[in-house]
């Protein structure tokens, strides 16, 4: 070990310390709007280098770049160029002059509007928070250009205009670029008033931009965490116990330690951790250790055991999540009864970029270098993982190769890991870089937890549903994290219910319970969390009833809907855009779903065809979606083709099983994922429309599932209440 | 005794394990780091490299095996083929979070060099070995048309 402590500069860090050294802290400051005596320190400070930095989100260079600065983690979703598209607009700048910049770790600058003081991004909310943020902080760059040109032309500010990049006074003739007055809007006062744009005057606000990061991920430049590799840094792999909760017995490491490249082997809580001079030692390293594992506390219940004791608790009234009516009586008074009862299993994440990170520990500071999705939760994990104070966990957080809800988690797992094993060594400065591979990632917990559901209907006597009771078994994903207070009420958590509690139809006596289960799997959000198994039960089950009461699946809910006009709209649209009720050949068939989460509406229609032998392929998907305000058309529609494609990959092959407590699967070659030959067509509609703009990047999965079942209903006259469905052999 | 082959038609020379994977061999003593570790069983292609032209999967390939052989990555691959390729992705905005692309693109620009005008099986047959869990499978289908058609001038 070399004990450098001396990184040479990554991109991500170099862009830290440029952005401490413009005086960060003053900025944040600063970012009060009305705060004119503290602007001013500000903008000495920014003025000294000649760039202009009104707020902490935006810079503007003398070379005419504009560089916004971005709190949220690019995992994909586009979210580079939705902020940046925000703030553009209210400067009036000129697309190919804005650059992208993640922010550092400062939950008092950066945090998650919706989240209170915590940065960090996730439930679809990063567009949802960010819009008056960023118009706000684009609108108060311009004002100050604004005032740099009047004052240097001897004009009045009323009569500039701004477009394009350009500020330009028509009575004179004058004009300039944004970098040729940065230096000096540096030294002006924020006005304190500052008009936003008319929506009817957007110029890049729902038109087609191009995507900020497409260059650099399509020549191999774009930065991952993985991609992180200062010199002298060791690769960590650690070996873990094939049960959850199981604890280190002992552990021979002489074999690991007499491979080449090999450095050092240490124990750390979550197992035992291999260090070396790469990952192919490190691997060798580990598959040369002979753990011996403590499973007193292990969970040792396979999948069919949980399976039994769920179905026995449906059986049982769970704690209220929803009353209405008298569900018992209508029951027991209806004209029709059906029930139904549906299986969800354990779902891994599987992001293509395995998790990782590369951590620099010292006594006095961290360093981190992750795809990170919840910086303020990870700096109080590091910091008390390593003894340190938050404010001493600097993160720098790059690209994420994809995360699905992975990255977050209130245990900081890998976070923690890499900061455990940094400790372990010493705190000696040695970059190292925590690395999980696929099997590691797919059996490695944290998954959507494994559902059951249970549901019974009543039809009068005209075929309309007049009572629905829905219990749902699982273990919830907020139990015994920080976030409990807020989100479990009276015993339900939130994200186990939502989606179904909230069911939107017009049904007079409706009750939802939930038995929330203790199992030892540690489980986490998944992209649309509750939506991923709440939809599907009540979409497929509504279908259900549509049919023994003589309806049609469209009519129904419209009408069942009344008063709903977002649900309705959506719902219309995709109908119309897949002529719904037009004939399809035999073996195909078609079928609908409705879904709200996030304040975002989606409706989809799933053309199908099942093969004799019962295999399902889904030919095409006609998918509407109101989103309010649609600030990148082509990223919500990214968003929504791969939403369909994720959420399509678990209804067909998703399943995480345990035997004995142990995962079972291991690799994509048992945890089957959608390859480009199952990728249907898919056509997405947006609901034009003035409401505030609302999240897209879980929403595409939440209504495939159940619009897929229903169709494959219509084409073979079987109901799929298994998944995945290669479960039934339908995939 | 090291391994000798042309990386990027740069003669390279690495004194290295020769059972490692050339995925490692890559990232790690070579600092070229766009070619992705995903699977590390020939799985998911991420790790997708051309080997004498042919896409490969780097994460199964012992970097012994390439002795005096050309490997191209995404950081060297070119000609019309790849250039075709990179203007469509970029047109169409195919990448999400990125990580898969740079397999995606060295089996999309093997495709189109071998077959200039492949239909939706043989794009759907050439490119089921490269996963992309953002599912940007309609627009990769979209992209290389596009470049098919860019190629044809």
């Amino acid at each position: 070990m070399d004990g450098s402590r001396e990184i040479p500069p990554t991109p991500t860090r170099r862009a830290f310390l440029q952005s401490s050294a413009a005086g960060f802290a003053g900025l944040v400051l600063g970012f009060t709007w009305t705060g004119k005596g503290r602007l001013g320190v500000n903008a000495a400070q920014a003025a000294a280098d000649g760039r202009f930095a009104p707020n902490a989100f935006v810079r503007i260079a003398g070379d005419n770049t504009v560089t916004v600065v971005i709190k949220h983690l690019e995992m994909g979703q586009g979210i580079d160029t939705g902020l940046a598209t925000i703030l553009a607009e209210e400067l009036d700048a000129d697309w190919a002059q804005i650059r992208s910049e993640t922010a550092p770790a400062d939950a008092a600058v950066y945090n998650n509007l919706n989240w209170g003081p915590v940065q960090g991004t996730g439930g679809s909310s990063s567009i949802a928070n960010s819009y008056p943020q960023l118009r706000q902080a684009g609108a108060a760059a311009r004002a100050l250009l604004v005032s740099a040109a009047a004052e240097t032309w001897g004009v009045e500010p009323a009569t500039i205009t701004v477009k394009q990049g350009v500020i330009a006074h028509a009575a004179s003739g004058r004009s300039a670029r944004f970098g040729e007055l940065a230096a000096k809007a540096a030294t002006l006062p924020i006005p304190a008033e500052l008009p936003l744009k008319e929506p009817r005057s957007f110029t890049l606000i729902g038109t087609r931009l191009p995507r900020l990061d497409s260059a650099a991920k399509t020549d191999g430049t774009a930065r991952f965490a993985l991609d992180i590799m200062p010199p002298g840094t060791l690769v960590a792999l650690i070996r873990r116990p094939d049960r959850f909760h199981a604890t280190l017995k002992s552990v021979e490491a002489g074999a690991a330690r007499a491979i080449a490249g090999v450095v050092d082997v240490v124990t750390v809580p979550a197992g035992v951790a291999v260090l070396a001079k790469g990952f192919w030692a490190a691997k060798q390293g580990r598959d040369a250790l002979a753990v011996e594992w403590d499973e007193a506390a292990a969970e040792k219940r396979g999948s069919a055991e949980l399976l039994t004791a769920y179905q026995a608790l449906a059986a049982t009234p769970g704690l209220p999540a929803r009353r209405e009516g008298d569900v018992a009586a209508a029951l027991a008074g209806a004209a029709k009864r059906i029930t139904a009862s549906y299986q969800f299993p354990y779902l891994a994440h599987a992001p293509m970029e395995p998790l990782n990170c590369v951590v620099v520990l010292t006594p006095d500071g961290c360093d981190i270098w992750a795809g990170d999705q919840f910086q303020t939760m990870d700096q109080a994990n590091a910091a008390a993982t390593a003894g340190l104070k938050p404010e001493q966990v600097r993160i720098h957080t790059v690209y994420a190769g994809g995360s699905f809800g992975r990255r977050a988690n209130a245990a900081s797992d890998y976070i923690v890991e890499a900061v455990s094993i940094a400790k372990a060594v010493g705190a000696n400065g040695t970059p190292i870089k925590l690395i999980w591979t696929r099997e590691d990632d797919i059996k490695g917990g944290r998954y959507r937890p494994m559902y059951y559901h249970t549901l019974e209907g009543g039809l009068d006597g005209d075929g309309n549903p007049v009572a629905w009771r829905h219990r749902i078994i699982g273990q919830s994903i907020i139990a015994g994290t920080p976030f409990a207070k807020g989100f479990i009420k009276e015993g339900i958590d939130h994200t186990s219910v939502e989606g179904a509690a909230n069911l939107p139809y017009a049904i007079p006596n409706l009750a939802v319970e939930l038995h929330t289960t203790e199992v030892g799997v540690p489980v986490l959000w998944w992209r649309s969390v509750g939506g991923t198994h709440n939809a599907y039960a009540t979409e497929a089950f509504l279908d259900e009833l549509g049919e023994a009461g003589g309806q049609d699946p469209l009519a129904l809910r419209r009408r069942l809907l009344a008063g709903h006009s977002r649900h309705q709209g959506v719902l219309d649209l995709a109908a119309a855009k897949s002529d719904w009720g037009s004939a399809l050949s035999a073996g195909r068939g078609r079928g609908i779903a409705v879904h709200e989460d996030f304040h975002t509406f989606v409706a989809q229609v799933a053309e199908v065809t099942v093969a004799p032998s019962g295999k399902v392929r889904v030919d095409r998907i006609v998918c509407a979606v109101d989103c309010g305000r649609a600030i990148n058309p082509d990223v919500i529609k990214a968003q929504i083709e791969g939403g369909i494609g994720y959420g399509l990959a678990a209804l067909l092959y998703g399943r995480v099983t345990l035997a004995e407590g142990r995962v079972e699967q291991s690799n994509f070659h048992d945890y089957q994922v959608l390859r480009i030959d199952e990728m249907p067509k898919i056509e997405v509609h947006i609901v034009p429309s003035d409401a505030a703009p609302t999240g897209v990047g879980e929403l595409g999965v939440p209504a495939l599932g159940p619009a897929v079942a229903n169709a494959v209903y219509a084409a073979s006259g079987k109901r799929i209440r298994v998944l995945p469905f290669e479960e039934t052999g339908n995939a | 005794m090291p391994v000798s082959f042309t990386l990027n038609g740069k003669p390279t020379s690495l004194d290295v394990d020769p059972e490692m994977p050339l995925l490692w061999a890559l990232r790690e003593n070579t600092g070229l780091t766009g070619t992705k570790f995903g699977c590390g069983a020939g799985l998911c292609g991420a790790c997708t490299v051309h080997v004498d032209g042919e896409p490969t999967r780097a994460c199964i390939t012992p970097v012994g095996t390439i002795d005096g052989q050309q490997v191209t990555t995404i950081e060297g691959v070119d000609g019309p083929a790849a250039a075709a390729v990179r203007t469509a992705w970029r047109q169409l905005d195919v990448v999400q979070c990125g990580y898969c692309q740079s397999g995606q693109i060295m089996a999309a620009t093997a495709l189109l060099r071998q077959v200039p005008r492949p239909d939706d099986a043989g794009i759907d047959a050439a490119m089921s070995g490269n996963i992309c869990r953002c599912a940007t499978y309609v627009r990769i289908r979209a992209a290389i048309h596009r470049a098919a058609r860019i190629l044809e001038g």
